[in-house]
């Protein structure tokens, strides 16, 4: 028996009398849920840990190594101190705004684990508009972070998340049209399709669509460079200013899933998910290529500094929109030249394309570069401010 | 140009995470956890001799639970806190209570009569230091005539009132005799003392002057 929705639903369904089903679909779906939400949990428990730890040997720290081997047991310390302490919510607060904002910020981002395509399947069945369903649900986050700014009635906290808002309704966009590549060229909106198309990785076959859609997601999970919303040299804490105990520790917990989650989408939309060479099992693929681009992601959040407000606007308006632009237009001129009568593209079609997009995506990043670069962000010539000559004028 | 200084930032960043020996300035107080490696070169054999003879710290190292102290070598200017008290040395002239600045010590003494041979000196009744208020200027160890006060060499006293950081006589005779070379010159000079390791040091091991014995006394005032 497979662990998956269809085949433990069937298993129970033999056992119960007819007219009984919903308990077989119920007991299936919690059982499934609950093994999801505890896996995720943990695997962000243990990322935590290895987040702080790289970290630390990146900035030539040491990170937290006194609980446990290595400090592993760090998480289970950091939960109790968070359980542990009171939870405060200020007078002014909205209290029900406030309360359930970080319910709202974690549940999409357990519900995208949903439909990623572990194996051969995912685990709760076969959703056809997989990449729909991930960038709808994927969305909410921004309305979850203004309830936590809005509710907690702080200036700070509604600052970042007025910030956060603007950035993350701006980055939606090319996120979008960096998915549509994939789209196209898979000719289907299930992640499942979308591996088994990928006989040579997307990565390969369209990079230009796999910068925009990494920077745009880096952008979306709300890290470094792109950690607008939270800002500590800024804002204080940004949105979760006022949140402390079990609150701040669901916000935390999000804030850490974030990365897990966009590591599994940019794994199976443009890494193969599930395929690899054949001895070592899909599943063990899937995971390696996972930790590599959460450890890239880690190396990018160590290395870049944070961008300015309008630089951030700008990249996604004038950058990677545009980018997102050329992208869908060559990958879809190319899949109307390259497929073959009955719609499919070959593997030799995916290498002819990978050299194209390859030499299309450094021209359109030096082209980006000219026209986006620093030339045209020269500082305008000081002008003397009217009140420097005040008295002068007097005389 | 082209966010090629970007990549070059990348690089810098996997530079310093894959150099060895990069967090060389770190000290890791109270404890450091060693590998099998550490472990087997403190006790000055090779690894594997190591593993045989001593299987359960081998183990221990492996899954990282072993661990060695490890502390910051100490200044010979560390001014800390427990003040070394030298009751055999102290004649109760109370040069401390009067040279300290902020007045935090209190002294009661009563005239001993217990050595009258060579000159009387007090018995302390109360001998109390606050160092809540203290702020380890040193000049009561400066004023002491006969070295019997010397800064300390702890610094791990925090107290939950504020009660408890007035050190009293019973506990500065009960404190550790381990005082810091803090103008000190003479135990600077002895080699083979260390505040952090080895032997507290003996009432006798800390004065500046050798004390003269009886004959060379005797001598001396039957010449005057």
């Amino acid at each position: 028996m497979s662990l998956d929705f269809g085949s433990i639903y069937s298993f129970i369904v033999g056992f119960l009398p007819e007219g009984l089903e919903w308990v077989a679909f119920i007991i299936a779906a919690g059982a499934l849920s609950f093994l999801v939400i505890n896996v995720m949990m943990l695997s962000t428990a243990v990322y935590t840990w290895f987040e702080r730890r790289t970290l630390g040997r990146f900035q030539n720290r040491l990170g937290p190594n006194r609980w446990g081997p290595f400090g592993i047991l760090q998480p289970i310390a950091d939960l109790v101190k968070l359980i542990t302490k009171e939870d405060t919510t200020p007078d002014e607060a909205d209290r029900w705004v406030m309360t359930f904002a970080p319910l709202v910020l974690v549940v999409p981002t357990l519900l995208v684990v949903a439909v990623i395509p572990f194996g051969t399947d995912s685990f709760l069945g076969r959703l056809n508009i997989g990449i729909l369903f991930v960038l709808g649900v994927t969305s909410v986050n921004t309305i979850a972070i203004f309830m936590a700014g809005w509710g907690s009635a702080n200036k700070y906290a509604m600052l970042g998340a007025m910030r956060g808002v603007a950035m993350l309704v701006s980055y939606e966009v090319p996120m979008a049209l960096g998915v549509v590549g994939v789209v196209i060229l898979s000719g289907s909106l299930a992640l499942f399709d979308i591996v088994e198309m990928q006989a040579v990785p997307f990565l390969l076959v369209q990079p230009l669509g796999f910068l925009i859609f990494v920077a745009a997601a880096s952008a979306e999970m709300s890290r470094t460079p792109f950690d607008q919303i939270e800002a500590e040299s800024e804002l204080g804490s940004g949105y979760n200013t006022e949140y402390s105990g079990i609150k701040f520790a669901i916000l935390f917990l999000a804030e850490f899933m974030a990365p897990i989650i966009t590591a599994l989408i940019i794994t199976t939309l443009f890494l193969g998910g599930t395929r690899g060479f054949d001895p070592i099992p899909g599943q063990v693929w899937f995971v390696l290529k996972t930790f590599v681009v959460i450890f890239a992601l880690l190396w990018v959040r160590a290395t870049w500094p944070r961008l300015r407000v309008d630089q951030i606007m700008g990249f996604a308006w004038k950058g990677l929109f545009a980018l997102s632009l050329v992208n869908i237009f060559v990958i879809a001129a190319q899949v109307v030249i390259l497929q073959d009568d009955a719609g499919n593209i070959s593997a030799t079609s995916l290498w002819i394309m990978a050299a194209i997009n390859w030499v299309i995506t450094i021209a359109a990043i030096v082209a980006t570069a000219k026209i986006l670069g620093q030339r045209r962000l020269e500082r305008p010539a000081p002008t003397p401010s009217p009140l420097a000559n005040m008295y002068a004028e007097a005389d | 140009m082209y966010g090629l200084s970007m990549v070059k930032g990348l690089g810098v960043t996997m530079k310093n995470l894959v150099t060895p020996g990069r967090m060389f300035t770190v000290n890791q107080y109270p404890d450091r956890k060693v590998s099998i490696f550490g472990l087997a070169k403190i006790n000055n054999q090779n690894p594997v001799s190591f593993a045989v003879k001593q299987p359960g710290q081998a183990f221990k190292a492996l899954v990282g639970l072993a661990s060695v102290p490890d502390r910051q070598y100490q200044h010979p200017r560390f001014r800390g806190e427990e003040f070394s008290w030298y009751e055999n040395r102290c004649t109760g002239c109370a040069s401390c209570a009067k040279y300290c600045p902020l007045g935090i010590i209190k002294i009661v003494t009563d005239p001993a009569k217990t050595d009258i041979q060579e000159g009387d000196k007090y018995f302390l009744e109360v001998f109390d230091i606050d160092i809540g208020r203290c702020m380890f200027c040193g000049l009561c160890v400066e004023a002491c005539p006969y070295d019997a006060l010397h800064m300390g060499s702890g610094f791990e006293e925090g107290r939950y009132k504020r009660a408890d950081l007035v050190i009293d006589k019973a506990r500065l005779v009960a404190s550790p005799k381990r005082p810091s070379h803090w103008y000190r010159p003479q135990l600077a000079a002895a080699q083979e003392y260390n505040p952090l390791e080895g032997d507290e040091a003996d009432w006798r091991e800390v004065h500046r002057h050798e004390k003269p014995s009886l004959t060379e006394q005797q001598n001396r005032w039957g010449q005057r």
